[in-house]
């Protein structure tokens, strides 16, 4: 198999003049108001185009999308259950893959694309997704990530951050919230050496794009991690899950980057944070945080962030 | 001609799954079904069988691969056995609600807890209620003819369902048979290539696996509920079908030697050999005894089963599983069900044996009928007996 670095020699990005006017996930879906998560999704299809077959996993946007008799899928589509979206996949892939083979059906170049929510990826389907990055099927893993539980009614997971409030992390007189540190989803994919893992956020739409576009265009396996602003679940005015996108990623709560063939990449450099609080303010699931707790969660970004760029130093210095 | 071949059952089910010429292979490993995909891993790696291995890591991701798979319009297998089968339970029903025809051995071991890996019903008999068509071999040779059946029935386009092959563990999986092999040329004749009506295609979007609101979820059930019971004719069609290409015949419930029998051992698996032998000495004893062997498990033969019976006084029903709470077996629970409505019902006397592979013998047959009989004269229920327990 080819190289990532060699599939995307001749990668043509997309521009903001140049974004797919295709729609495979169409509009009149059921999403909330100013859901994120759809928006990051309608993003994804975008980029990859009508020639993908979607998996979705239970959740949120597969909810919303498939109401029988009603569906927002212009592409061919698949749900089967809570934790299996990408041992799905692998399915399609090796099916087609055979019948390709076998000439029972052309080599259409379809792009295969689970979909999951961060409870779908970190917890239940974290064992289907490394089992398939590790087989090293051609298909793309977005996880779109609102950082709890939000279909069931906002429930904690493991990607749900340090101090947020959920239903099942309520603050109280003995707890502030969530007490362990956010899962770190796109570091164990990367550990499975596949070819490309990114992470992306809305506010940056056509990075997102440009990373989406890279993962379908690159053989063998892609992971692509998408900070997905929940206002229901995070209290948070449904026009602010923009701003909220934009902000993780200027306070380095949640950094952009790339990892390609082994290599990290950061896709924006913050030289001038913002305060970690001003990114918290922005939700009312961090509203109970004092200023202590702020501090700790600052410290902690701050340790997260310079290890990213050691990784960044010393992944690049072997290259 | 197929060739007359000396072959272990595991491998001749592989061999099965092979001449039907599958695309994929999503399995993960268990006993006692490791011989079959052990097997079919070869006869991949060499090139015999042009098909997609996808060495899963877990039975959950086996049928979830097959799920994508056969969405994709691919001729998908898998095979596993007792935990194996439990951990695909919750896939298992969304293969057959959205008409997937996957085919799967099931190699029969007890369920844990304790944990055993030898041979009885309880793994599939917690899964009668999946949706699919569910057969149960007696022999090796059953199991291959079963087998090519299975993609046969399935992929039929008045059935598109997923069906599975039960064989016993062990007493199946793990013996040598004399069996005759079909040749390339007979299978491909019998089974044409899969022509699946709807998959996943960029140029013919379709949307799978849906949500069913409560305007629809009744009558999307309903509608598997009509492909499973319509399925009974085009099952007894194929076995047909493959009785005129391979000169095997095969109805959905066998009989032995019950003409005049005044009690009927009901039999499923490869218990039905030693239960027929056991017959035979009954009958030279001047018992008036039979064995009726359900090969079709669902769809339930009923009206088969109603005339194999009809005439005998006495039921005595294998069961190979228990279900704790009730006052009989799984299969005798059922049976008595259907019976409720017939006149001249014959008594069902339940004994539960041969768990976890523990030898039932000829003459433990012998005490069940002459248990069986007294139970029936009296008049009394009779609770399912647990045979052979130590004291």
């Amino acid at each position: 198999m080819i190289s990532a670095a060699e599939a995307l020699k001749d990668f043509k990005k997309i521009t903001p003049k140049t974004i797919p006017l295709v729609e495979p996930f169409s509009k009149g879906h059921r999403a909330c108001q100013g859901c994120g998560e759809v928006l990051a999704l309608r993003l994804v299809a975008k980029a990859v185009g009508m020639d993908m077959i979607a998996v979705s996993a239970t959740g949120c946007m597969e909810i919303i999308s498939s109401p029988y008799p009603q569906t927002a899928w212009e592409v061919p589509w698949i749900h089967v259950a809570f934790e299996n979206a990408a041992a799905v996949a692998s399915g399609i892939e090796a099916g087609r893959k055979a019948m390709i083979r076998k000439g029972i059906i052309k080599d259409d170049g379809a792009k295969i694309v689970a979909f999951a929510g961060d409870g779908a990826t970190a917890d239940i389907g974290l064992q289907a997704l490394s089992g398939a990055l590790e087989r090293g099927h051609d298909f793309t893993y977005i996880c779109l990530d609102n950082e709890a539980y939000m279909n069931t009614g906002i429930q904690r997971s493991s990607s749900t951050p340090y101090g947020a409030m959920t239903t099942t992390s309520p603050p109280g007189k003995v707890s502030k919230g969530q007490m362990t540190w956010k899962k770190n989803v796109p570091m164990i994919a990367a550990a499975h050496n596949i070819p490309y893992v990114a992470t992306a956020s809305p506010a940056w739409h056509v990075d997102l794009m440009n990373k989406v576009k890279k993962a379908v265009s690159i053989p063998g396996p892609a992971y692509i991690h998408i900070f997905s602003p929940c206002p229901t679940g995070w209290r948070c005015p449904p026009e602010t899950s923009i701003e909220t996108a934009r902000k993780v990623v200027q306070s380095k709560v949640f950094p952009l980057y790339e990892v390609i063939d082994g290599r990290y990449v950061l896709t924006r450099d913050i030289k001038k944070p913002i305060p970690v609080e001003e990114y918290l303010k922005t939700q009312r699931r961090f509203s109970h945080l004092k200023e202590e707790d702020i501090a700790y969660i600052q410290k902690r970004v701050d340790g997260e962030w310079d290890r990213l760029l050691k990784l960044v130093q010393v992944t690049n210095e072997e290259a | 001609m197929g060739r007359r071949v000396g072959l272990e059952v595991s491998l001749a089910c592989a061999e099965a799954v092979g001449l039907c010429n599958v695309d994929v292979i999503a399995a993960y490993p268990i006993t006692p079904q490791t011989h079959i995909v052990e097997h079919l891993s070869e006869l991949v790696a060499d090139g015999h069988l042009d098909a997609e291995f996808v060495p899963v890591e877990s039975e959950h991701s086996a049928m979830s691969a097959c799920v994508g798979s056969s969405a994709a319009g691919a001729r998908t297998f898998t095979s596993t056995s007792s935990q194996g089968l439990a951990l695909m339970h919750e896939i298992l029903f969304i293969a057959s609600a959205l008409r997937l025809p996957i085919v799967m051995a099931v190699a029969n071991r007890s369920l844990s807890g304790p944990i055993s890996i030898w041979n009885d019903h309880s793994d599939i008999m917690a899964e009668r209620d999946i949706g699919w068509i569910q057969t149960f071999a007696e022999n090796g040779q059953e199991v291959v003819d079963l087998t090519l059946h299975a993609f046969k029935v399935a992929e039929d386009s008045r059935v598109c369902l997923p069906m599975a092959v039960n064989l016993d563990g062990f007493n199946l999986t793990h013996v040598i048979e004399p069996m005759e092999l079909p040749d390339q040329e007979q299978v491909d004749a019998y089974l044409p290539p899969f022509k699946p009506s709807q998959r996943l295609d960029t140029a013919a979007p379709i949307s799978m696996g849906m949500v069913g609101v409560p305007e629809v979820y009744t009558e999307a059930k309903k509608a598997c509920l009509e492909a499973l019971e319509n399925s009974y004719p085009v099952i007894v069609e194929h076995w047909k079908g493959l009785a005129e290409q391979f000169g095997r015949e095969y109805k959905p419930i066998e009989t032995y030697r019950t003409d005049d029998a005044e009690l009927l051992f009901v039999t499923m698996g490869s218990m039905g050999e030693t239960v027929m032998s056991a017959v035979d000495q009954m009958r030279d004893d001047g018992q008036k005894v039979g064995v009726v062997r359900i090969r079709l498990w669902r769809p339930f033969p009923v009206d088969d089963f109603m005339n194999a019976i009809a005439g005998a006084k006495v039921l005595a029903v294998i069961d190979r599983a228990l279900s704790p709470g009730v006052p009989a077996g799984p299969v005798a629970t059922e049976l008595r069900g259907m019976l409720y409505t017939k006149d001249d019902r014959p008594y069902v006397a339940d004994f539960v044996c041969g768990l976890s592979g523990r030898d039932v013998t000829r003459s433990q047959f012998t005490e069940m009928a002459a248990q069986a009989k007294e139970a029936a004269s009296s008049g009394k229920e009779m609770f399912c007996q647990m045979v052979g327990v130590k004291e």
